[in-house]
């Protein structure tokens, strides 16, 4: 009999030692960000965790021009709002006969979609970059948002079709009795009662497009074109001195938008398998 | 019911969108790798046969960067992601709530933080002046410059800093699924904290660790902003893992075909990993 008397204790000293442990690692996490905080309050940063002596907000107000902040700020909310809304629509669309319908091609048509959202992106960017070049897409917006849009999709419509399944079929039925056509019942009965699934993938697709680099690295030129996360690279890249202070300041206002949308989707997301192919860089 | 293909119509936008943008470059990736096809220069291409990838099974070059990609994902993703993901999910469950709060915050904070202000901030962090090296100085230890006399290892420790949230959460859905009265009866039986990790826990979430590795496996081969933006891959080939020598070849020495062949590899070893994912995942549709 002698565990159970000796449970409570040791649970107590295991809750220290795993609070110990985890507050070591928290903080070898936190670092970095801590680093970016007090960077963007401290007139002279460096390259070092250092509180400021003099914190101040003038690293904001240096960054808050059309030219560091506003002009690529708003090419990323253009290049990937219009990508976003290009894939969720698609998505859905796609979505609806899958998980609706029986096929012999629906199952080898949902076994290709989640192998490509396994491939790595990145080794496509060269060929990409070459097809592009060719039928003159290279340096457009649109084109851009194209292949952003393709990218993401696969999983996308994973996803989808996986929320669409949650909505009984009932519904529908009883819609196509009254006569309405396949386009009015995914409008009016299945839509409405999976809001919070397109709510969902949109803000997902959104926040890995919102942090994609590579892509409008590859594809776009001109520097009146550039979203926040190349332009951010070129600042930080070519610029004789830096000015960390600054950096960090930028960094701060470009990651914001996507931290404070993942707050509003975390809970839906938490359990970690929704998102399976989902981390491609 | 009849087959009625107007009911297929909605899929025609996703399909010609992947068709388009996806398997057409794939498509025209296996074409350009065996053709000696260059950026500058208009004097024609030609179909070279096998010979950009024998190139590059005879380029050290490609040789150093299939062996760096080989460092660079056992260190961060097996090694790293995979075990501090699972030892911080299963420190979780015996936190208090705070401590397991603030940690969680924490870890998923830098996943979700676009990948270049990730890379920046691990730049200040191991650069000789960084944070890193501050600390190590505070506690009398010898400090190192990170970026140069030991990239890779800068770039992994990056990698694990960025991508161990999503283990962390695989981990911590498997580790919730465990019935309560194993864990007990073992503890009861007088098993040790060790021994009910290797006997018990550890084969009852092997397919949640198959699928993790796998998923982390893939992310890590096609990581390419973060290496960029922190070392170009440098100093002189260290840290040039193969994504960044297939943008080097392909841009920077203005050889699209080789680069290409090199695109394709990977491709390819990404492929396969796919493959054997979806069987082991044995994905119901």
């Amino acid at each position: 009999m002698s565990a159970p008397r000796r449970g409570p204790r040791r649970r107590t000293r295991e809750r220290l030692a795993a609070d110990a442990a985890l507050t070591a690692l928290a903080a070898a996490f936190a670092l970095p960000l801590v680093w970016l905080l007090l960077s963007s309050l401290d007139p002279d940063a460096d390259l070092r965790v250092r509180v400021p002596s003099s914190p101040t907000l003038d690293n904001f107000s240096a960054v808050w021009t059309d030219e560091i902040t506003f002009t690529p700020m708003l090419n990323s909310l253009v290049l990937c709002g219009g990508a976003t809304a290009l894939t969720v629509v698609c998505a859905v669309l796609a979505a609806y006969p899958l998980s609706r319908y029986r096929s012999r091609l629906t199952r080898p048509y949902l076994l290709t979609v989640l192998f490509t959202t396994c491939l790595p992106i990145t080794a496509v960017m060269v060929p990409v970059y070459g097809l592009f070049v060719r039928v003159d897409l290279i340096d457009t917006v649109y084109g851009t948002a194209l292949f952003l849009a393709t990218s993401q999709l696969p999983f996308a419509i994973w996803l989808m079709k996986n929320f669409m399944d949650g909505v009984p079929r009932i519904l529908e039925e009883a819609a196509w009795v009254d006569g309405a056509s396949m386009p009015q019942t995914l409008w009016r009965v299945v839509l409405p009662l999976m809001g919070p699934g397109v709510t969902v993938v949109t803000i997902y697709t959104f926040i890995m497009l919102w942090g994609n680099f590579f892509v409008p690295f590859m594809l776009l030129l001109s520097p009146d074109k550039l979203p926040a996360s190349v332009s951010i690279f070129t600042f930080f890249g070519n610029y004789g001195s830096v000015v960390y202070g600054q950096l960090a300041a930028f960094s701060i206002l470009y990651s914001t938008p996507v931290l404070l949308l993942y707050v509003l989707i975390a809970k839906r997301l938490g359990g970690g398998f929704a998102l399976g192919g989902a981390v491609k860089g | 019911m009849r087959a009625r293909p107007v009911r297929w119509l909605p899929l025609a936008p996703a399909t010609l969108l992947l068709l388009l943008f996806l398997a057409g470059p794939i498509g025209y990736c296996v074409w350009i790798s065996f053709t000696d096809m260059q950026l500058t220069g208009s004097s024609g291409t030609s179909f070279v046969g096998f010979a950009n990838f024998r190139r590059a099974f005879a380029d050290p070059g490609f040789r150093n960067a299939v062996w760096l990609t080989v460092v660079f994902t056992v260190l961060s993703s097996i090694v790293g992601q995979n075990t501090l993901g699972l030892a911080l999910a299963a420190l979780m469950r015996r936190a208090s709530r705070p401590v397991r709060t603030l940690t969680g915050t924490l870890v998923i904070a830098a996943w979700v933080l676009p990948e270049i202000v990730a890379a920046f901030l691990l730049y200040a962090f191991f650069r000789r002046e960084g944070t890193l090296n501050a600390i190590l100085h505070w506690l009398h230890l010898p400090t190192q410059n990170w970026l140069f006399g030991l990239p890779v290892l800068a770039v992994s420790f990056a990698n694990v800093w960025r991508g161990t949230a999503f283990s962390m959460l695989i981990y911590s859905a498997a580790l919730a699924e465990i019935p309560q009265e194993i864990t007990e009866a073992a503890e009861v039986d007088g098993a040790s904290g060790p021994r009910r990790l290797w006997h018990i826990t550890l084969p009852m979430i092997r397919r949640s660790i198959g699928t993790n590795l796998m998923l982390n496996t893939l992310q890590t081969l096609s990581v390419f902003g973060l290496i960029w933006a922190m070392t170009r891959g440098g100093p002189g080939r260290r840290s040039q893992t193969l994504p960044v020598f297939m943008y080097d070849q392909a841009f920077l020495k203005s050889l699209l075909g080789y680069g290409t062949a090199v695109a394709l590899l990977l491709l390819l070893v990404g492929a396969l990993f796919s493959v054997v994912y979806l069987r082991l995942m044995r994905v119901e549709v």
